[in-house]
């Protein structure tokens, strides 16, 4: 930043006249610690003054909203016009019970759905597979065919509320199944919204569901974003996201960087497999952020993450649609900065992971319940989520002005610092020959199970607290009410299928499936294929091992 | 036998990939001088008690977040028991509720650790557990 020659000869006397003070000070009171480092282990300085961003300039790395380099946010208006989308992650037993939960929150003034589907559904098996033994409808719906996706959105407008689905391996079936309910339902494809999380780098990386190998499965990935910018224009097709690598243990940085390559390897593979131009399918990139427990680190990685994306888009891809430049995101809070002891204590710390999602400029938001720690949110505790939002964005005057911290030296400098490392780790991964290469490698992978490593070594040395895990633990048991789902809910489930495999035309699943192996094979976009056997019925499983069969099966290789 | 260093199977059943505790434990158990074999995730329990017997280990160590805890951990004891390795040590961890822990102590599993449970904890009760054993 521009600091006139006076300014930056008083800060700099006055500076060394702090830190001699400083200095004498920590004789009489010493600091509780020898380091002050974020959760992800970065140091902090005591005082940050102009002289730790004085190679700024602010017309290029700071500038206005709705301009490059987007730092502070993308459109012009911020949230006067429109709130961030209250969008609460939620999913459990059968269609029947998520509708019920789905339709409360919208009476309850949720504004975006957001669907969490049990393992066997991720992980492309049918409720009746040997492999979902004690998993149908644990931690999220089980959908098999698209009778229990219809029973899922039934009374929802499709052509008013916006749906994501967090669904990897299988997201093309899903994403299939909702573009045919909307048919059914009249509504037609262009006036459908939402976003199907579709990321398999990071699944890979960390998440770990996953079928079929990397690089078939970034395939199918280009398909639906080729579909997408053809027939779906309002749907956001991938939502590249750091969550789930933050969950896994990596450091903020670590978050930022990872998260960012695998777009830029989605966008390399687009551009390459189906030869679109750069703008026709870029506006259609969403992305996804943890909200961790370090406020001002993690307002500074949202505020760098759209730094560098602007960047990337432009000089990389040379894109010229301000669109995609834009890195729109949705923010959740972190997981596993919950606690199981004293939750109650969740509460705060999710408030304060909120705050810091709004403060970074997030335009999409899920606050985690109490009893996450513990099982699927009861419905008094996502609640008590839903209004955490609605008391930030109603109370607390935060939504008044635009990326408030701005200007700040110490955000500011936070924000370079961390936008600096992630673009060594960028350049790293370039050089491995691109994201797949290195997760092939297992590069993230390891550094990821590095840096858990090292924070749970912290919590036991107390380096790092949790409060009432490692310090200020108390004995008394804070009872909460516990969600459970009944082990009958799967047999029901089970017959739902098998009634249905009774009562279709087998002879149009079959050829349905057929057609999507041809797709497979000749490389052509298995989207119109996979509506087209959805419809017939044909469940989940069924065309998930058509994939299997044709690109085979990846196994974990279990590193640490 | 007391040369013989303990021998660890840190292994994940059912389809839930939340793999960071069971990643950190194997590493645990590596810097404090166990032999470890971590299976990865997405194990069947038949693969699961399988590999134990094939590596001949002393204790199994289950991490499960998804809720299947209250069929899979059972399951491998069952099958344990099935081949005849009941002196194989069955643990586990991750998000168990603790109104399960009665049915899963019924069933055979000889110790359960959730978050927040320290991991020199973990590795003495290992110790002394395997000691008593052999």
């Amino acid at each position: 930043m521009y600091f006139s020659d006076e300014t930056q000869k008083t800060s700099h006397e006055l500076t060394r006249k702090w830190e001699d003070d400083v200095q004498k000070a920590l004789q009489s009171n010493p600091d509780q610690k020898e380091r002050f480092a974020t959760v992800s282990d970065l140091d902090i300085s005591r005082l940050y003054t102009p002289e730790d961003i004085k190679d700024m300039d602010f017309g290029r790395d700071i500038g206005v909203p709705g301009e490059f380099p987007y730092l502070r946010g993308n459109q012009v208006t911020g949230y006067r016009g429109r709130h961030w989308t209250f969008r609460m992650f939620s999913g459990m037993g059968s269609a029947q019970d998520t509708n019920a939960r789905w339709l409360m929150l919208l009476r309850e003034g949720q504004t975006g759905l957001s669907t969490a589907f049990d393992f066997p559904t991720l992980m492309g098996y049918d409720s009746d597979s040997p492999r979902s033994l004690g998993e149908v409808g644990k931690c999220g719906v089980a959908i098999d065919t698209l009778e229990d996706f219809l029973a899922l959105i039934d009374g929802i407008p499709l052509d008013q509320v916006t749906t994501s689905m967090t669904i990897n391996p299988p997201a093309t079936v899903l994403w299939a199944m909702y573009c045919a309910a909307a048919d059914i339902k009249g509504v037609p494809l262009s006036k459908i919204g939402g976003t199907i999380q579709n990321d398999m780098l990071k699944e890979f990386i960390a998440q770990k569901t996953f079928m079929c190998p990397p690089e078939p499965s970034v395939k199918l990935i280009s398909d639906t974003v080729e579909f997408g910018a053809k027939y779906v224009p309002r749907w956001n097709t991938i939502s590249i996201s750091g969550y789930h690598i933050r969950e896994a243990g990596a450091t903020a940085i670590q978050e930022l960087a990872f998260t960012l390559r695998d777009g830029i390897e989605y966008v390399e593979d687009v551009i390459r497999r189906k030869k679109m131009d750069v703008d026709d399918f870029a506006p259609n990139l969403s992305f996804f952020f943890n909200s961790h427990i370090d406020f001002f680190e993690e307002i500074c990685k949202m505020r760098a993450a759209r730094r560098i994306w602007a960047k990337v888009m432009r000089d990389r891809f040379g894109a010229k649609n301000p669109r995609s430049l834009w890195m729109r995101f949705h923010t959740q809070t972190a997981g596993c900065s919950l606690t199981a002891q004293q939750p109650y204590n969740n509460v705060v710390r999710t408030a304060v992971e909120a705050l810091a999602a709004v403060l970074g400029g997030t335009q999409s938001l899920h606050t985690n319940s109490l009893d996450e720690a513990f099982c699927l949110p009861s419905d008094h505790a996502v609640e008590v989520a839903l209004r955490t939002q609605q008391i930030l964005a109603e109370e607390t005057g935060v939504i008044n002005t635009m990326d408030p911290l701005a200007g700040s030296y110490f955000i500011e400098a936070l924000t370079n610092e961390i936008e600096g490392k992630a673009w060594e780790y960028i350049e790293k991964i370039d050089a491995m020959g691109g994201m797949i290469a290195a997760v092939e490698k297992g590069f993230p992978q390891m550094e990821i199970a590095d840096s858990a490593y090292k924070f749970q070594r912290q919590i036991e040395s107390k380096e790092k607290i949790m409060v009432g895990v490692n310090k200020y633990v108390t004995e008394a048991q804070h009872v909460i009410p516990l969600v459970e789902i009944d082990e009958k809910m799967g047999e029901a489930q089970i017959s739902r299928l098998q009634d249905v495999r009774r009562r279709r035309d087998n002879r149009a699943v079959l050829q349905s499936l057929s057609d999507i192996r041809t797709a497979c094979k000749s490389g052509d976009n298995v989207m119109p294929h996979c509506i087209g056997a959805v419809k017939n019925l044909a469940s989940l499983q069924e065309i998930c091992d058509v994939y299997r069969d044709v690109y085979g099966e990846y196994r974990d290789p279990g590193l640490y | 036998m007391s040369d013989r260093k303990i021998r660890v199977l840190v292994a994940k059943p059912g389809l839930d990939g939340h793999d960071r505790g069971a990643r950190v434990l194997a590493r645990c158990f590596r810097d404090a001088g166990f032999e470890v074999i971590y299976t990865g995730c997405h194990q069947t329990p038949e693969q699961v008690a399988a590999t134990a017997i094939q590596e001949d280990v002393d204790l199994v160590g289950l991490s499960c977040l998804s809720g299947a805890h209250r069929v899979l951990f059972p399951r491998v004891v069952e099958l344990l028991k099935e081949k005849n390795a009941t002196d194989i040590i069955v643990i586990g961890g991750g998000i168990i509720p603790e109104q399960d822990f009665p049915m899963l102590y019924d069933a055979g599993i000889q110790a359960i650790f959730t978050p927040g449970a320290s991991l020199d904890t973990i590795v003495e009760w290992i110790r002394k557990h395997v000691a008593n054993h052999s």
